[in-house]
């Protein structure tokens, strides 16, 4: 027996291929634009944006029968907004030189619609295990997909990952560009992660064409 | 047992008690670690200050400032005199000047009142640098810096940073390969007027050898980000022209 049912796992894989938030549900658009220009940001981003999901989903799933529907959504938004903001001041507080690294990225993690989605979609109707499980899957299927955008957007953009030059120096000439290779620029705008992102859309429709919608 | 979750007294109820609740969480966070995030503020100015003359444990393309254990004695042995410049150029020294909030003086200035400026002498291996704090707009939120300069104002050593800048595009002006561009570069013209530095797109010079033509590199996809750099340097660093002409008449 392993450590998850079946159905548990579900929750896990689902989100990480299937029922993709950007790829397929295309929540959180905004932040993979955003950060994905190097890798590691989006590294940091994917690792916060776990965090924030997983506690976020079982905090709204402990609340689910006290919230008032009316103002579900402003509840929802005080809980991570709040969650967000005490950890940055905690990291502030300790670990000053992290918390520099994140600070970018506190107001993308309050208003990652991935979030919100998530606790409106699954964690109000779902008990704190399952809510915790699917924040997790959900979360790795926002880094997957930001890793794999800001792999491609640093390694033809900068010609670097992770900052390490990987192609060689575009000023000394070496490596590729010894033979007259160029970093695209145009890989550094946001626009090119939407390309990106469309390029991962079409790739998985086509291989699972039973995510096409008619 | 189940309480009726929809009736607008429960609505209502429940708002306020979350307010009272979360409000409540955030200002205790808040002020129970006010000390350290201070502590830790007033570390990171030394440390920013130390790294723009150069004192820093700096690998080959890395940024590491001096250990926050280390910081405050490094600081009183290299940083000689902290002073505050009038607009005449005279100058007066005070003790606590780094902690000068350079964002307050600058809205006493719009708002017609006088701005203090600090001004940090470091002395290393017999020569002194003089560093002046900047700050200004970069395309999301506020950037600042440090740059440490000699007394003709040619630039000895940057530092910036920033809040908010994108991440792999603004937020580069916090690499080494953009700040150490600054270095040599000139503020003054020949006759001794105030010229800045401009981070341009066009000036063909990536290794950045020259070093009097008053351009840096800029970096791709960043040009407001850019532009606030060059706008900073030329408004804030522009207003310490007394206190060098000054100095140097001191000087000869």
């Amino acid at each position: 027996m392993g450590l998850l049912s079946k159905k548990d796992a579900k929750l896990i894989t689902d989100p990480l291929a299937d029922n993709n938030p950007i790829t397929i549900q295309v929540l959180g658009i905004c932040s993979a634009l955003a950060i994905t220009a190097e890798l590691k940001a989006s590294l940091v981003m994917g690792i916060a944006v776990l965090f924030v999901l997983g506690i976020g989903n079982v905090v709204i799933s402990l609340m689910r029968n006290i919230i008032p529907s009316k103002i579900r959504i402003i509840v929802q938004l005080i809980v991570v907004a709040s969650l967000v903001i005490i950890v940055d001041q905690v990291l502030k507080a300790y670990a000053y030189e992290l918390s520099k690294t994140l600070s970018v990225f506190v107001g993308l993690i309050i208003t990652n619609c991935i979030i919100m989605g998530r606790f409106e979609a699954f964690a109000l109707g779902n008990g704190p295990w399952k809510a915790f499980l699917d924040g997790i899957g959900n979360a790795l299927g926002y880094a997957v997909i930001l890793l794999v955008v800001g792999f491609f957007r640093e390694l033809l953009g900068s010609g670097t990952l992770f900052g390490i030059p990987v192609l060689g120096d575009p000023i000394e000439k070496t490596g590729l560009y010894s033979i007259g290779y160029e970093n695209n620029g145009f890989m550094l705008m946001p626009p090119m992660a939407l390309i990106i992102v469309g390029l991962i859309i079409w790739v998985q429709r086509s291989r699972n064409t039973s995510l096409i919608e008619h | 047992m189940s309480t009726n979750t929809d009736t607008n007294k429960y609505t209502i109820l429940f708002a306020i008690g979350m307010v009272v609740i979360v409000g409540s969480l955030l200002a205790f966070t808040a002020s129970s670690l006010k000390p350290n995030i201070q502590e830790n503020e007033r570390m990171e100015k030394q440390q920013n200050i130390l790294y723009a003359m150069g004192i820093n444990e700096n690998g080959a393309t890395d940024i590491k400032f001096i250990g926050t254990d280390k910081v405050a004695g490094e600081f009183s042995k290299y940083i000689s005199k902290q002073l505050i410049i009038n607009i005449d150029g005279s100058s007066e020294e005070n003790l606590e000047a780094y902690l000068i909030d350079v964002k307050k003086e600058q809205a006493k200035a719009k708002n017609g009142g006088t701005r203090l400026l600090p001004l940090f002498v470091g002395e290393k291996e017999g020569e002194s640098f003089y560093i002046v704090p900047i700050r200004g707009k970069g395309l999301w939120d506020a950037i600042w810096g440090y740059v440490s300069l000699d007394e003709n104002m040619v630039v000895q050593g940057a530092f910036f940073d920033h809040a908010a800048e994108t991440p792999g595009l603004g937020a580069n002006i916090k690499q080494r390969y953009f700040m150490d561009d600054f270095v040599g570069e000139q503020l003054l013209t020949a006759s001794g007027d105030f010229k800045g530095i401009t981070v341009a797109k066009g000036n063909n010079d990536p290794k950045n050898l020259t070093k009097d033509d008053y351009e840096v590199d800029a970096l791709a996809g960043a040009t407001i980000t850019g532009d606030g750099v060059s706008a900073m340097i030329k408004s804030d660093l522009k207003l310490y022209l007394p206190y060098f002409k000054n100095l140097k008449t001191q000087l000869n």
